[in-house]
């Protein structure tokens, strides 16, 4: 069994700044990290592969420095490290991004099961996941909060829904996203880690993977972004604290004000 | 400061720190509050591969030293001194099968503690044999094959949870020093069992019971190195683990002082927040000083050790004191830059001030650290 795990390297949301001048995020000198959902795949693929026996294959497309968080994704028990790097992805849309990783999962020989976070941090877009289901013509799930069952013919999960879950049998082979419940992410293993400082990474470039120059990077993106700006701050705003009952007079005392 | 530390032994730190950051700081106040002990995070501990740190190559570890050892258990003892009592008393139980145990005792039971999957304790304190090793009680006599094993130890740290016990009994009574032997005891050996944890001031996350033996049979193999060593095999197994001991302390202050700081930059008296004060500054800049002269013996000492030196013991007792009586000052002293907030249980300092009490005590007091450091001055003072 195969399991392919997409994960993104993004800016630390703890860290996060807007560059004054273009209102873009400023990246330079803002700690790198794994996308936090993208964790919670990895997490229940290397769970899959200790229960099930499997290869887990993790896969990012990005500059070459995102080969961190294949390194960090090997120190957490995944077998092989796929960078996707060309200048050519530069300005990829979520269109473009699904289109490149297919053509990538393709080159890998494809999968029996394909993990991703529900969205990233960064972009916040949820449709890269379904958007290389589509691509691969292969049945997707959004949202998994539970793998109820598991074998070497598919999968019994729950489906987060708004007013609760939904519970869905999927054959493989079929794509994930997942979201935080799904489980807790362990923490990198010293084994791990000196693997992973020493794993040797695939690099697989626009020509590697027989991407059409048209549908890659800026020039496959139909999304344009005209304009970005931070919204206009709500007004001035106050966190109550203390015990419960100490806010509840407090707020009673403030609204008082008004009557 | 920087203590040159190499890539491996960073990495180390950063598992430990980890661990301690995600999974001790957010269970540490509920732990000590149930007297719960930690055992998913353990288990968390056994996966993420610090148990296997001082352990050797040859039996799945990774062949560190007492510095390595020192490094995770920092970084453990900032997030609670119960859990890394916990870790640290599994290795000071499988200290003296490394240091005396035969090849074959160190395969049957070293790889199952590097990986996590059997947890160990150490026995030798009794009711009446505590600085005084002389008045142990316990006993064993070889009959036929088997050992018959006597007695009950008191206040054994991991008891009830660990499945590999060392223990320290008699074996020749008329020999004194040289009549003392350790053995390994497994869980569900006939005759052995624990008794009730015991209520405590402080590192409530750890378990401490009575060991009971009761004509406990074992196989004469479990005899760990050669009848009568088991003195010496005691002695070089507190040598090795007492640096960690003080690495406990070193985490616990700095813990202390990471909280108390950041309270007092937070802490608006008098229109301004009470570390602009010079007599908080003051109190603050003298819990950071002797951390940091703390943290350099403890580092020195056990780099020193990993050397074998011949005056192991009193380097090693040197640190234990030093680094722990400063824990009990600096926890303190935490408490009293917070004032009425850190001696409130929702603050973590109080506990850390309980936590610190400990560490003066055990894997010999603070005052018989001062025995072995003086004896060991007349000694080399004789020879000049």
């Amino acid at each position: 069994m195969k399991i392919i795990v997409c994960v993104k390297q993004v800016p630390d949301a703890k860290d996060v700044r807007l560059d004054p001048i273009t209102n873009t995020l400023a990246r330079e000198g803002v700690q790198s990290i794994m996308n936090p959902y993208d964790q919670h795949a990895l997490e229940e693929a290397v769970r899959l592969k200790d229960e099930l026996g499997a290869e887990v294959v993790v896969l990012t497309m990005g500059p070459p420095q995102a080969g961190e968080v294949l390194r960090q994704a090997i120190a957490c028990g995944a077998d092989h490290g796929v960078l996707v790097s060309d200048r050519a992805f530069a300005g990829a849309d979520t269109w473009a991004t699904s289109y490149t990783l297919a053509q990538a999962v393709n080159t890998l020989g494809g999968a029996d099961l394909i993990l991703c976070g529900k969205q990233a941090i960064d972009g916040d877009t949820a449709q890269v996941g379904p958007g290389l289901a589509m691509r691969l013509d292969i049945p997707f799930v959004t949202c998994v909060q539970k793998v109820r069952e598991a074998d070497a013919s598919g999968l019994v999960v729950e489906r987060m829904m708004d007013d609760g879950y939904d519970v869905v049998a999927v054959d493989y082979p079929a794509l994930l996203t997942v979201v935080k419940d799904l489980n807790i992410p362990r923490v990198p293993s010293l084994k791990g880690k000196m693997r992973a400082k020493k794993a040797v990474l695939q690099t697989l470039s626009a020509a590697d993977v027989g991407a059409d120059p048209a549908l890659i990077g800026l020039a496959g993106s139909p999304t344009q972004v005209v304009r970005v700006f931070p919204p206009e701050p709500r007004g001035e705003r106050t966190v109550l604290s203390g015990t419960l009952d100490e806010q509840v007079s407090e707020l009673a005392r403030r609204l008082s004000a008004y009557l | 400061m920087d203590y040159f530390l190499s890539e491996e032994q960073e990495m180390i730190v950063e598992t430990a720190r980890q661990i301690a950051d995600e999974r001790i700081i957010p269970a540490r106040a509920e732990l000590d509050e149930k007297h719960e002990f930690p055992r998913a995070i353990l288990n968390e501990m056994a996966r993420a591969d610090l148990f296997a740190v001082p352990i050797p190559e040859e039996y799945g570890g990774f062949g560190g030293g007492c510095i390595d050892n020192v490094l995770a258990l920092e970084q453990l003892g900032r997030g609670c001194v119960g859990v890394g009592t916990a870790f640290a008393a599994n290795i000071l139980g499988i200290y003296p099968i490394m240091i005396a145990g035969s090849d074959e005792m160190k395969n049957r039971y070293l790889p199952d503690v590097a990986t996590g999957k059997k947890f160990a304790a150490f026995g030798l304190t009794e009711a009446n044999a505590g600085s005084d090793a002389s008045g142990i009680r316990t006993t064993a006599v070889l009959d036929g094959d088997e050992w018959v094993i006597n007695g009950t130890k008191q206040w054994i740290t991991n008891g009830g949870e660990a499945q590999i016990y060392t223990v320290v009994a008699i074996t020749d009574r008329s020999r004194g020093p040289r009549g003392a032997s350790m053995f390994v005891i497994e869980e569900g050996d006939p005759g052995f069992t624990c008794g009730p944890k015991e209520k405590k001031m402080g590192i409530r996350a750890s378990s401490t019971t009575e060991l009971i033996f009761k004509d406990c049979r074992i196989p004469k193999d479990r005899l760990i190195g050669r009848a009568g060593t088991g003195f010496i095999t005691v002695m070089k197994t507190l040598d090795s683990s007492r640096p960690g001991i003080a690495a406990l302390g070193l985490g616990l202050a700095q813990g202390a002082l990471d909280e108390a700081a950041s309270y007092a930059k937070q802490r608006i008296q008098f229109g301004k927040p009470i570390i602009s004060f010079q007599a908080v500054q003051h109190l603050l800049a003298d819990m950071a000083i002797q951390l940091e002269a703390a943290r350099a013996l403890v580092y020195g000492a056990a780099r020193h050790i990993d050397a074998h030196p011949k005056d192991m013991s009193k380097v090693s007792s040197m640190c234990k004191v030093y680094a722990t009586d400063m824990a009990m000052k600096v926890t303190t002293d935490a408490v009293q830059v917070m004032g009425g907030y850190g001696f409130m249980c929702e603050y973590p300092v109080e506990k850390m001030m309980r936590d610190a009490k400990i560490l003066q005590i055990y894997e010999g007091t603070n005052q018989i650290q001062r025995n072995v450091i003086g004896q060991e001055l007349n000694k080399e003072y004789a020879r000049n």
